[in-house]
């Protein structure tokens, strides 16, 4: 009887811990390369074929008309000279910070649900920065001579201007670009050798290259862990200085409802609420539609994930009235015309519609935990605090540009040309991904397998308890 | 920590060129927002983009109306340029030195080619005042036969803004030096001040006491600056309700 109890217990964490349902490793192994290397179906081949119509229209196109025809095209005007472009790049930033958050201050606090998915959030740092990247290039008038912004050697000693916040902005992006890559091929690097010891042909010679010889002897994996530990910690700072320093680009301004000492945590909560939201549409999209996925990505994810939401919303929410109240206190008088045109203003219904998707439903719906480890929910979820959050940038950089201390210039913005290539940033986001699914193993199968390892069942008397070992 | 006594020290030893504008005689009829455009090449932009926001004027005049019809008040009109800060926002943010401090006249200087256009500038000044080039505007005829050789012409994608009509200080100034002489108080006038037809903008040096400048901003008194609790510093003193 009581064999059968400890029996059931078990199974019982079987099937809901993924840490604690081994396979055997070669049977992991083969899951995950089928899933990567698997004849697509139609259904791939008619996602990559209208993600890559879109993108050759909304993005190459249509980039190109606005470099052609100039500015003109877009929405921007006076007194709103930033507009979506500026709103894409703050969003897709924002995005790229959930991966940072999932794979380096995770796995520095050894969370162990993180394990399947570090790679999903790593590529989303990758994918999401290219995109950013990409908008903050469209939104300059003359993008053929953006080289001046670097600081390079010239024979009129010109150099950029180390005062101006946009400068910090280019180092602080381009420094979390590069080491973030960095980051997404270290603990690759495994998956890459057990790929490239089970391929052939045009794959076999790809992952030979990326796997640089790896063989999984004692003394590459003490390097690499040493490596992997580095770059974790190195890494944390590096993400919380961009979203900081993203936000200077509006801190630092003389604007009314833009000089805010708030803005540096604000813009870092608001980039991990709409990551941790993008973090889970693509993993339910992943379990979704790739095969095996059901046996690595389970409820409890979406339950972990769906509690991280949940806590950041409710973060947000506080930074958003801190930052109300702190500008509301310092009593001035344009700043107090701003923050009743936001809720009062012709954009107002944007402002309570931010409010209702980023504050009410999130809690409205993750502080149940069935509801919150149902993928479709809690990804819906996800979908609709990333249109807050977009909703959120666009309030900060249009509308609150709309109110100055120049009445007579005052102006409401109207988006033109922005909005396709914003489209076409999110069709490139998500090709990249589809196309990633077929070259890189979606899950990190050596953290899976090296978290199963760590754990145990132990019995304490009746009582079947769960150990986790310390690894390192 | 820079004490606001020393920027006022600073600014009063070094601001050079100025304006006082006279409201209560401005007619805001407009000359000296055509005779700017022609003088400085400023572009035609047309009656759809300048309806949304995007006209391309250095100067502009500014009516506001005070209360609710009928009972409505109009203010004076306000001519508002580039105020030449002493200290400007514009100058810091922009990541390519487009926009930098002319130690040897005082004034902000914009230089067309090396601008890529972020547009910080422009959300960071305070007035309002700077134009960019949102596209390659057409100029139809007779415009393109009326080009001031001195200045140069912008293509889309630069930001531009009130230069003070730094060629026609540059002129002078090279007069003067080929007549081994200093620039004489009234020799030449901005663009903007030599149009209007009632002497509200005055142009010339603040650093001199004798210049007509001085003389009028020390006659009318309770003079404005525009947004000074910024600490912007600007060369423009406004003067209203005399």
């Amino acid at each position: 009887m009581t064999d059968k109890k400890h029996h059931d217990a078990e199974a019982h964490f079987r099937e809901k811990h993924l840490m604690l349902d081994p396979l055997p490793r070669g049977q992991m192994n083969d899951m995950v390369m089928e899933s990567m290397t698997g004849k697509p179906s139609w259904k791939f081949w008619l996602a990559v074929l209208v993600l890559g119509g879109i993108v050759a229209y909304c993005l190459v196109y249509s980039w190109a008309v606005l470099i052609a025809e100039g500015l003109g095209v877009a929405g921007v005007n006076r007194p709103s000279y930033w507009g979506v472009f500026l709103v894409n790049t703050v969003f897709w930033i924002g995005i790229s910070h959930a991966g940072t958050f999932i794979s380096a201050i995770l796995r520095v606090f050894k969370a162990e649900f993180r394990r399947p998915f570090t790679r999903a959030a790593e590529l989303m740092t990758t994918f999401g920065l290219v995109q950013a990247g990409m908008s903050i290039f469209m939104h300059m008038g003359r993008v053929w001579l953006s080289y001046w912004l670097m600081p390079y050697p010239n024979q009129r000693m010109l150099w950029p201007n180390f005062h101006s916040p946009l400068s910090w902005d280019l180092l602080a992006i381009t420094t979390y670009l590069l080491s973030s890559t960095m980051y997404l091929f270290l603990p690759l690097i495994p998956d890459m050798a057990m790929a490239r010891d089970r391929s052939t042909g045009w794959r076999k010679a790809v992952y030979k290259t990326l796997a640089l010889g790896f063989r999984g002897t004692e003394g590459e994996w003490t390097h690499l862990r040493n490596a992997m530990n580095i770059f974790a910690f190195a890494i944390i700072p590096v993400m919380f200085s961009v979203h900081t320093i993203v936000s200077w680009d509006f801190a630092a301004a003389t604007r009314p409802g833009w000089n805010s000492t708030i803005f540096g945590p604000y813009f870092i909560v608001g980039a991990l609420h709409s990551g941790m939201g993008a973090a889970v549409v693509v993993l339910a999209v992943i379990r979704g539609n790739m095969k095996h996925m059901k046996y690595f990505i389970r409820a409890e994810h979406f339950d972990a994930i769906g509690k991280l939401m949940l806590i950041i919303s409710m973060t947000w929410a506080y930074f958003f009235f801190n930052d109300y109240m702190v500008q509301w206190y310092g009593g001035d008088k344009w700043t107090k015309m701003l923050l009743h045109y936001h809720e009062a203003g012709p954009m107002g219904w944007m402002w309570f519609a931010m409010l209702i998707v980023n504050v009410a439903i999130p809690w409205a719906i993750l502080w149940n935990p069935k509801w919150r480890s149902t993928p479709w929910l809690v990804s819906t979820v996800g979908i609709l605090i990333n249109v807050g959050m977009w909703f959120e940038r666009y309030i900060i950089v249009p509308i609150s540009l709309t109110i100055n201390r120049m009445p007579f210039t005052w102006r409401l913005y109207q988006p033109g040309i922005e909005l396709y290539l914003g489209v076409g940033t999110l069709a490139l986001f998500i090709l990249l991904y589809v196309l990633a699914s077929k070259v890189i193993p979606m899950i990190p199968v050596w953290e899976v397998q090296e978290g199963q390892m760590a754990h145990q069942f132990k019995k304490y008397g009746r009582e079947t308890v769960v150990a986790v070992s310390e690894l390192e | 920590m820079i004490k606001l006594e020393e920027v006022k020290m600073s600014a009063e030893e070094t601001g050079k060129w100025g304006m006082v504008i006279d409201q209560d005689i401005c007619t805001g009829c407009q000359a000296c927002v055509a005779a700017c455009a022609m003088e400085n090449n400023i572009t035609f932009v047309g009656e759809k983009d300048s309806g949304y926001g995007r006209s391309m004027h250095w100067i502009r005049i500014e009516r506001f109306w005070e209360g609710e019809y009928p009972e409505v008040k109009m203010t004076p009109n306000q001519p508002m340029m580039c105020q030449q800060c002493g200290s400007a926002p514009c100058e810091p943010v922009c990541p390519a030195f487009a926009t930098v401090h002319s130690q040897a006249e005082q004034l902000n200087l914009q230089v067309y080619n090396r601008c890529v256009g972020t547009r910080y500038c422009a959300n960071n000044c305070p007035y309002q005042v700077r134009s960019f080039n949102w596209r390659d505007y057409e100029r139809p005829e007779p415009l393109p036969n009326q080009f001031n050789p001195d200045v140069t012409v912008r293509r889309r994608g630069v930001m531009e803004k009130c230069t003070f009509c730094i060629q026609r200080i540059h002129k002078a100034q090279d007069k003067a030096k080929s007549e081994g002489r200093e620039v004489v108080d009234g020799e030449f006038t901005t663009a903007c001040a030599q149009a209007c037809p009632a002497n509200a903008i005055t142009f010339g040096r603040v650093d001199d006491p004798e210049s007509l400048v001085s003389q009028l901003a020390k006659r009318r008194g309770h003079g404005v600056k525009h947004l000074e609790e910024l600490g912007t510093l600007p060369s423009v003193t406004y003067f209203k309700g005399g």
